[in-house]
């Protein structure tokens, strides 16, 4: 019971994590169509901004996060602008392969900086040992739900209530309507690249905190097509699903039968839905079919 | 994106069917042997090695372009078949006993057999969600490649034994320079069949594919029979290429054939231009050379910039990254489409076009 208790709340807690950074891939493709490989290398870049603010330049938490926050924002804009303005209306296949090289050169831009070692950060969430049912559980693990609870509430309110919310909603479903209703498409744009790297930033921090500062934060970013793909691919509510199941199943199975299988599970998984209901749990029934 | 040279006007369809329609391509094939037959006798072992490196990525890029360039079918999944090729002819030659040329092309058919199971989900799915299922099918295959004992007798990486069939084994001096006339035959055959192939209904079929879908079916083309056969048949070369990197290089394991590899050989078909067999041998040269001639000049630059040479591998990777980014924004038909520019230029001098 209490194994079952503890592979639930550290599967609740990747999974939290899981879909905020699927949150943020969720967005840039609902608003602009792009399927972004980088994603991952958005939450590495998060998490070593915020190493350098923390550790080296001993900054207060906060103004690490702020720092963080404002790194992430010129990212999304500078990477909309410059390398997927140009690429309006190239084939998907280009619009893949630039997001791929753009994985690549900022995986390795973070490489040329920090090394492939670990870095030491101290723990930034507290972390007492609680027990749940007979279950020890490292505090910083309901924390990082609690925070990821947090930002996914606040940004799916966003989405429903605020005004720029509702002009990226309206941009994702229909471009030019949303022009001729006065809606800067440009802006939208780059604010749906701004804050998938918000949320990428955050999700970045709170998986270092949990596990550790080094290159392997950017392979989480792979993860998130088995979230995105069994939430559907254009919905918030889909990938907050989606990363809980995904963060339980992948801890279920590396607990009770395989940590190699937990692997390879979420793309099992993936194949699996990609062919009986490809649009996913809560996706929009439009995918191309042939 | 199949770019015809402008002023090149055919009055007949045997006339556009010709490979050979003017007197400097002659020049240039003359050209190109004289470069390639001289080749091992002037470049040492080590710049060897890398063209034989870059004369099996020839192989593998063909292949990957007749299904992306050709069919518009993306994949990412190329790593995960180079292993099945290599995975297969290595077993069936080394512990089944087979001669290496039979072992060789059992391994084509077979992982023409596993791109083609891997190719089903191509007959729902489109563009990016293809393109997700294909990396699917790469983490499946890599997993089992690592996980399945037997393949590696336990050990997680197998030594292959030393090439040889008929009585002819590679001998240690001339290690290089006989596999470069392998290799090089290996590839010629490789660029002849794929030209052949588009100048056949079945290439012509996955153009139409490629083109628009349905319209391929209005005109009679099976759509799900031309998207398999593509599968199939860029497997075969990627699985050719797969058992050819497995005896050249005498050692294979996981580690060559992770997602990277396909990013690499996706990136080879990019810079060279998708959808042309002489853009994926410039590709798949370009993209081979790139980290070497990087190394070249943080070596050249170390004296004044020592941060590169102490930073190669994360150097090489920015590099081959903004590559990517650089063509796909500046020159998305790539490299073919520039050498293509360059000859429309001086063909038409003095004038414009």
């Amino acid at each position: 019971m209490s194994t079952a208790v503890n592979l639930l709340i550290f599967g609740l807690a990747d999974g939290a994590i899981l879909a905020l950074a699927a949150l943020g891939f969720v967005l840039i493709y609902k608003a602009t169509a792009v399927i972004n490989f980088a994603q991952g290398e958005f939450l590495l870049v998060g998490a070593y901004t915020f190493y350098t603010c923390f550790v080296i330049f001993q900054l207060p938490i906060t103004v690490g996060i702020l720092v963080g926050v404002v790194v992430a924002v010129l990212l999304g804009i500078v990477v909309e602008r410059l390398i997927l303005r140009p690429m309006i209306g190239q084939s998907h296949i280009s619009i893949i392969m630039v997001t791929i090289g753009l994985s690549g050169l900022l995986n390795a831009i973070v490489q040329m900086f920090f090394g492939t070692g670990v870095r030491a950060q101290p723990a930034v969430l507290p972390s007492p040992p609680v027990s749940i049912l007979g279950a020890t559980i490292p505090g910083n693990r309901l924390l990082a739900i609690l925070i990821a609870a947090i930002v996914l509430t606040v940004l799916t309110i966003f989405f429903q209530k605020s005004k720029h919310g509702i002009a990226m909603r309206s941009v994702a479903d229909d471009e030019q309507a949303a022009m001729t209703v006065g809606i800067s498409v440009r802006r939208v744009y780059a604010m749906s690249w701004a804050l998938a790297a918000v949320s990428a930033l955050i999700a970045g921090i709170l998986l270092a905190d949990i596990t550790a500062v080094d290159l392997h934060i950017a392979s989480f970013g792979l993860m998130v097509f088995p979230v995105v793909i069994l939430g559907g691919l254009d919905s918030v509510p889909g990938t907050i699903i989606g990363g809980l199941t995904i963060g339980i199943v992948t801890q279920l199975v590396s607990g009770y039968l395989d940590p190699g299988l937990a692997e390879v599970i979420p793309y099992i998984i993936l194949v699996l839905i990609l062919l009986i209901r490809p649009y996913g749990i809560f996706g929009e029934k439009r995918i191309e079919r042939v | 994106m199949a770019a015809t040279q402008t002023g090149l006007h055919h009055r007949s369809y045997a006339s556009e069917l010709r490979i050979w329609t003017s007197r400097a391509q002659w020049i240039r094939l003359g050209l190109l042997t004289v470069l390639l037959l001289a080749l091992p006798w002037v470049l040492d072992n080590y710049w060897l090695s890398i063209v034989n490196t870059a004369l099996i990525a020839v192989v593998g890029a063909i292949g990957l372009n007749i299904l992306v360039g050709y069919t518009g079918q993306i994949s990412l999944g190329q790593g995960g078949f180079l292993a099945v090729g290599a995975y297969t002819s290595v077993i069936l030659a080394d512990r089944a006993g087979l001669p290496v040329p039979l072992s060789i092309a059992s391994a084509v058919i077979v992982t023409a057999v596993v791109g083609t199971f891997f190719g089903l989900p191509g007959l729902r799915l489109k563009g990016l969600y293809l393109a997700i299922a294909t990396l699917a099918s790469q983490q499946i295959i890599l997993f089992i490649v690592r996980r399945w004992g037997w393949l590696t007798e336990g050990r997680g990486f197998v030594d292959v034994s030393r090439l040889e069939f008929l009585g002819f084994r590679i001998q240690r001096e001339t290690f290089e320079q006989q596999w470069y006339w392998i290799l090089l035959i290996i590839a010629i055959l490789a660029v002849l069949v794929a030209v052949n192939l588009f100048r056949s209904g079945l290439g012509r079929s996955f153009m139409a594919v490629r083109d628009q879908d349905i319209a391929a079916a209005a005109i009679g083309v099976n759509v799900a029979r031309a998207k398999l056969t593509a599968f199939a048949v860029s497997s075969g070369f990627v699985g050719l290429a797969g058992a050819l990197t497995a005896h050249y290089t005498e050692v294979i394991s996981w580690e060559r054939f992770t997602l990277d590899v396909s990013i690499l050989y996706l990136a080879m078909i990019i810079v060279g231009g998708l959808g042309s067999v002489a853009g994926s041998v410039y590709g798949a040269v370009f993209i081979t050379f790139l980290p070497v001639v990087v190394r070249g000049f943080a070596e050249f630059a170390g004296g004044f910039a020592p941060f590169l040479q102490a930073q190669l591998p994360a150097f090489q990777n920015a590099v081959f990254g903004l590559v990517i980014i650089v063509f796909l924004i500046i020159e998305p038909r790539g490299l073919n489409h520039i050498w293509t520019r360059i000859k429309d230029y001086f063909g038409y001098w003095p004038f414009r076009y």
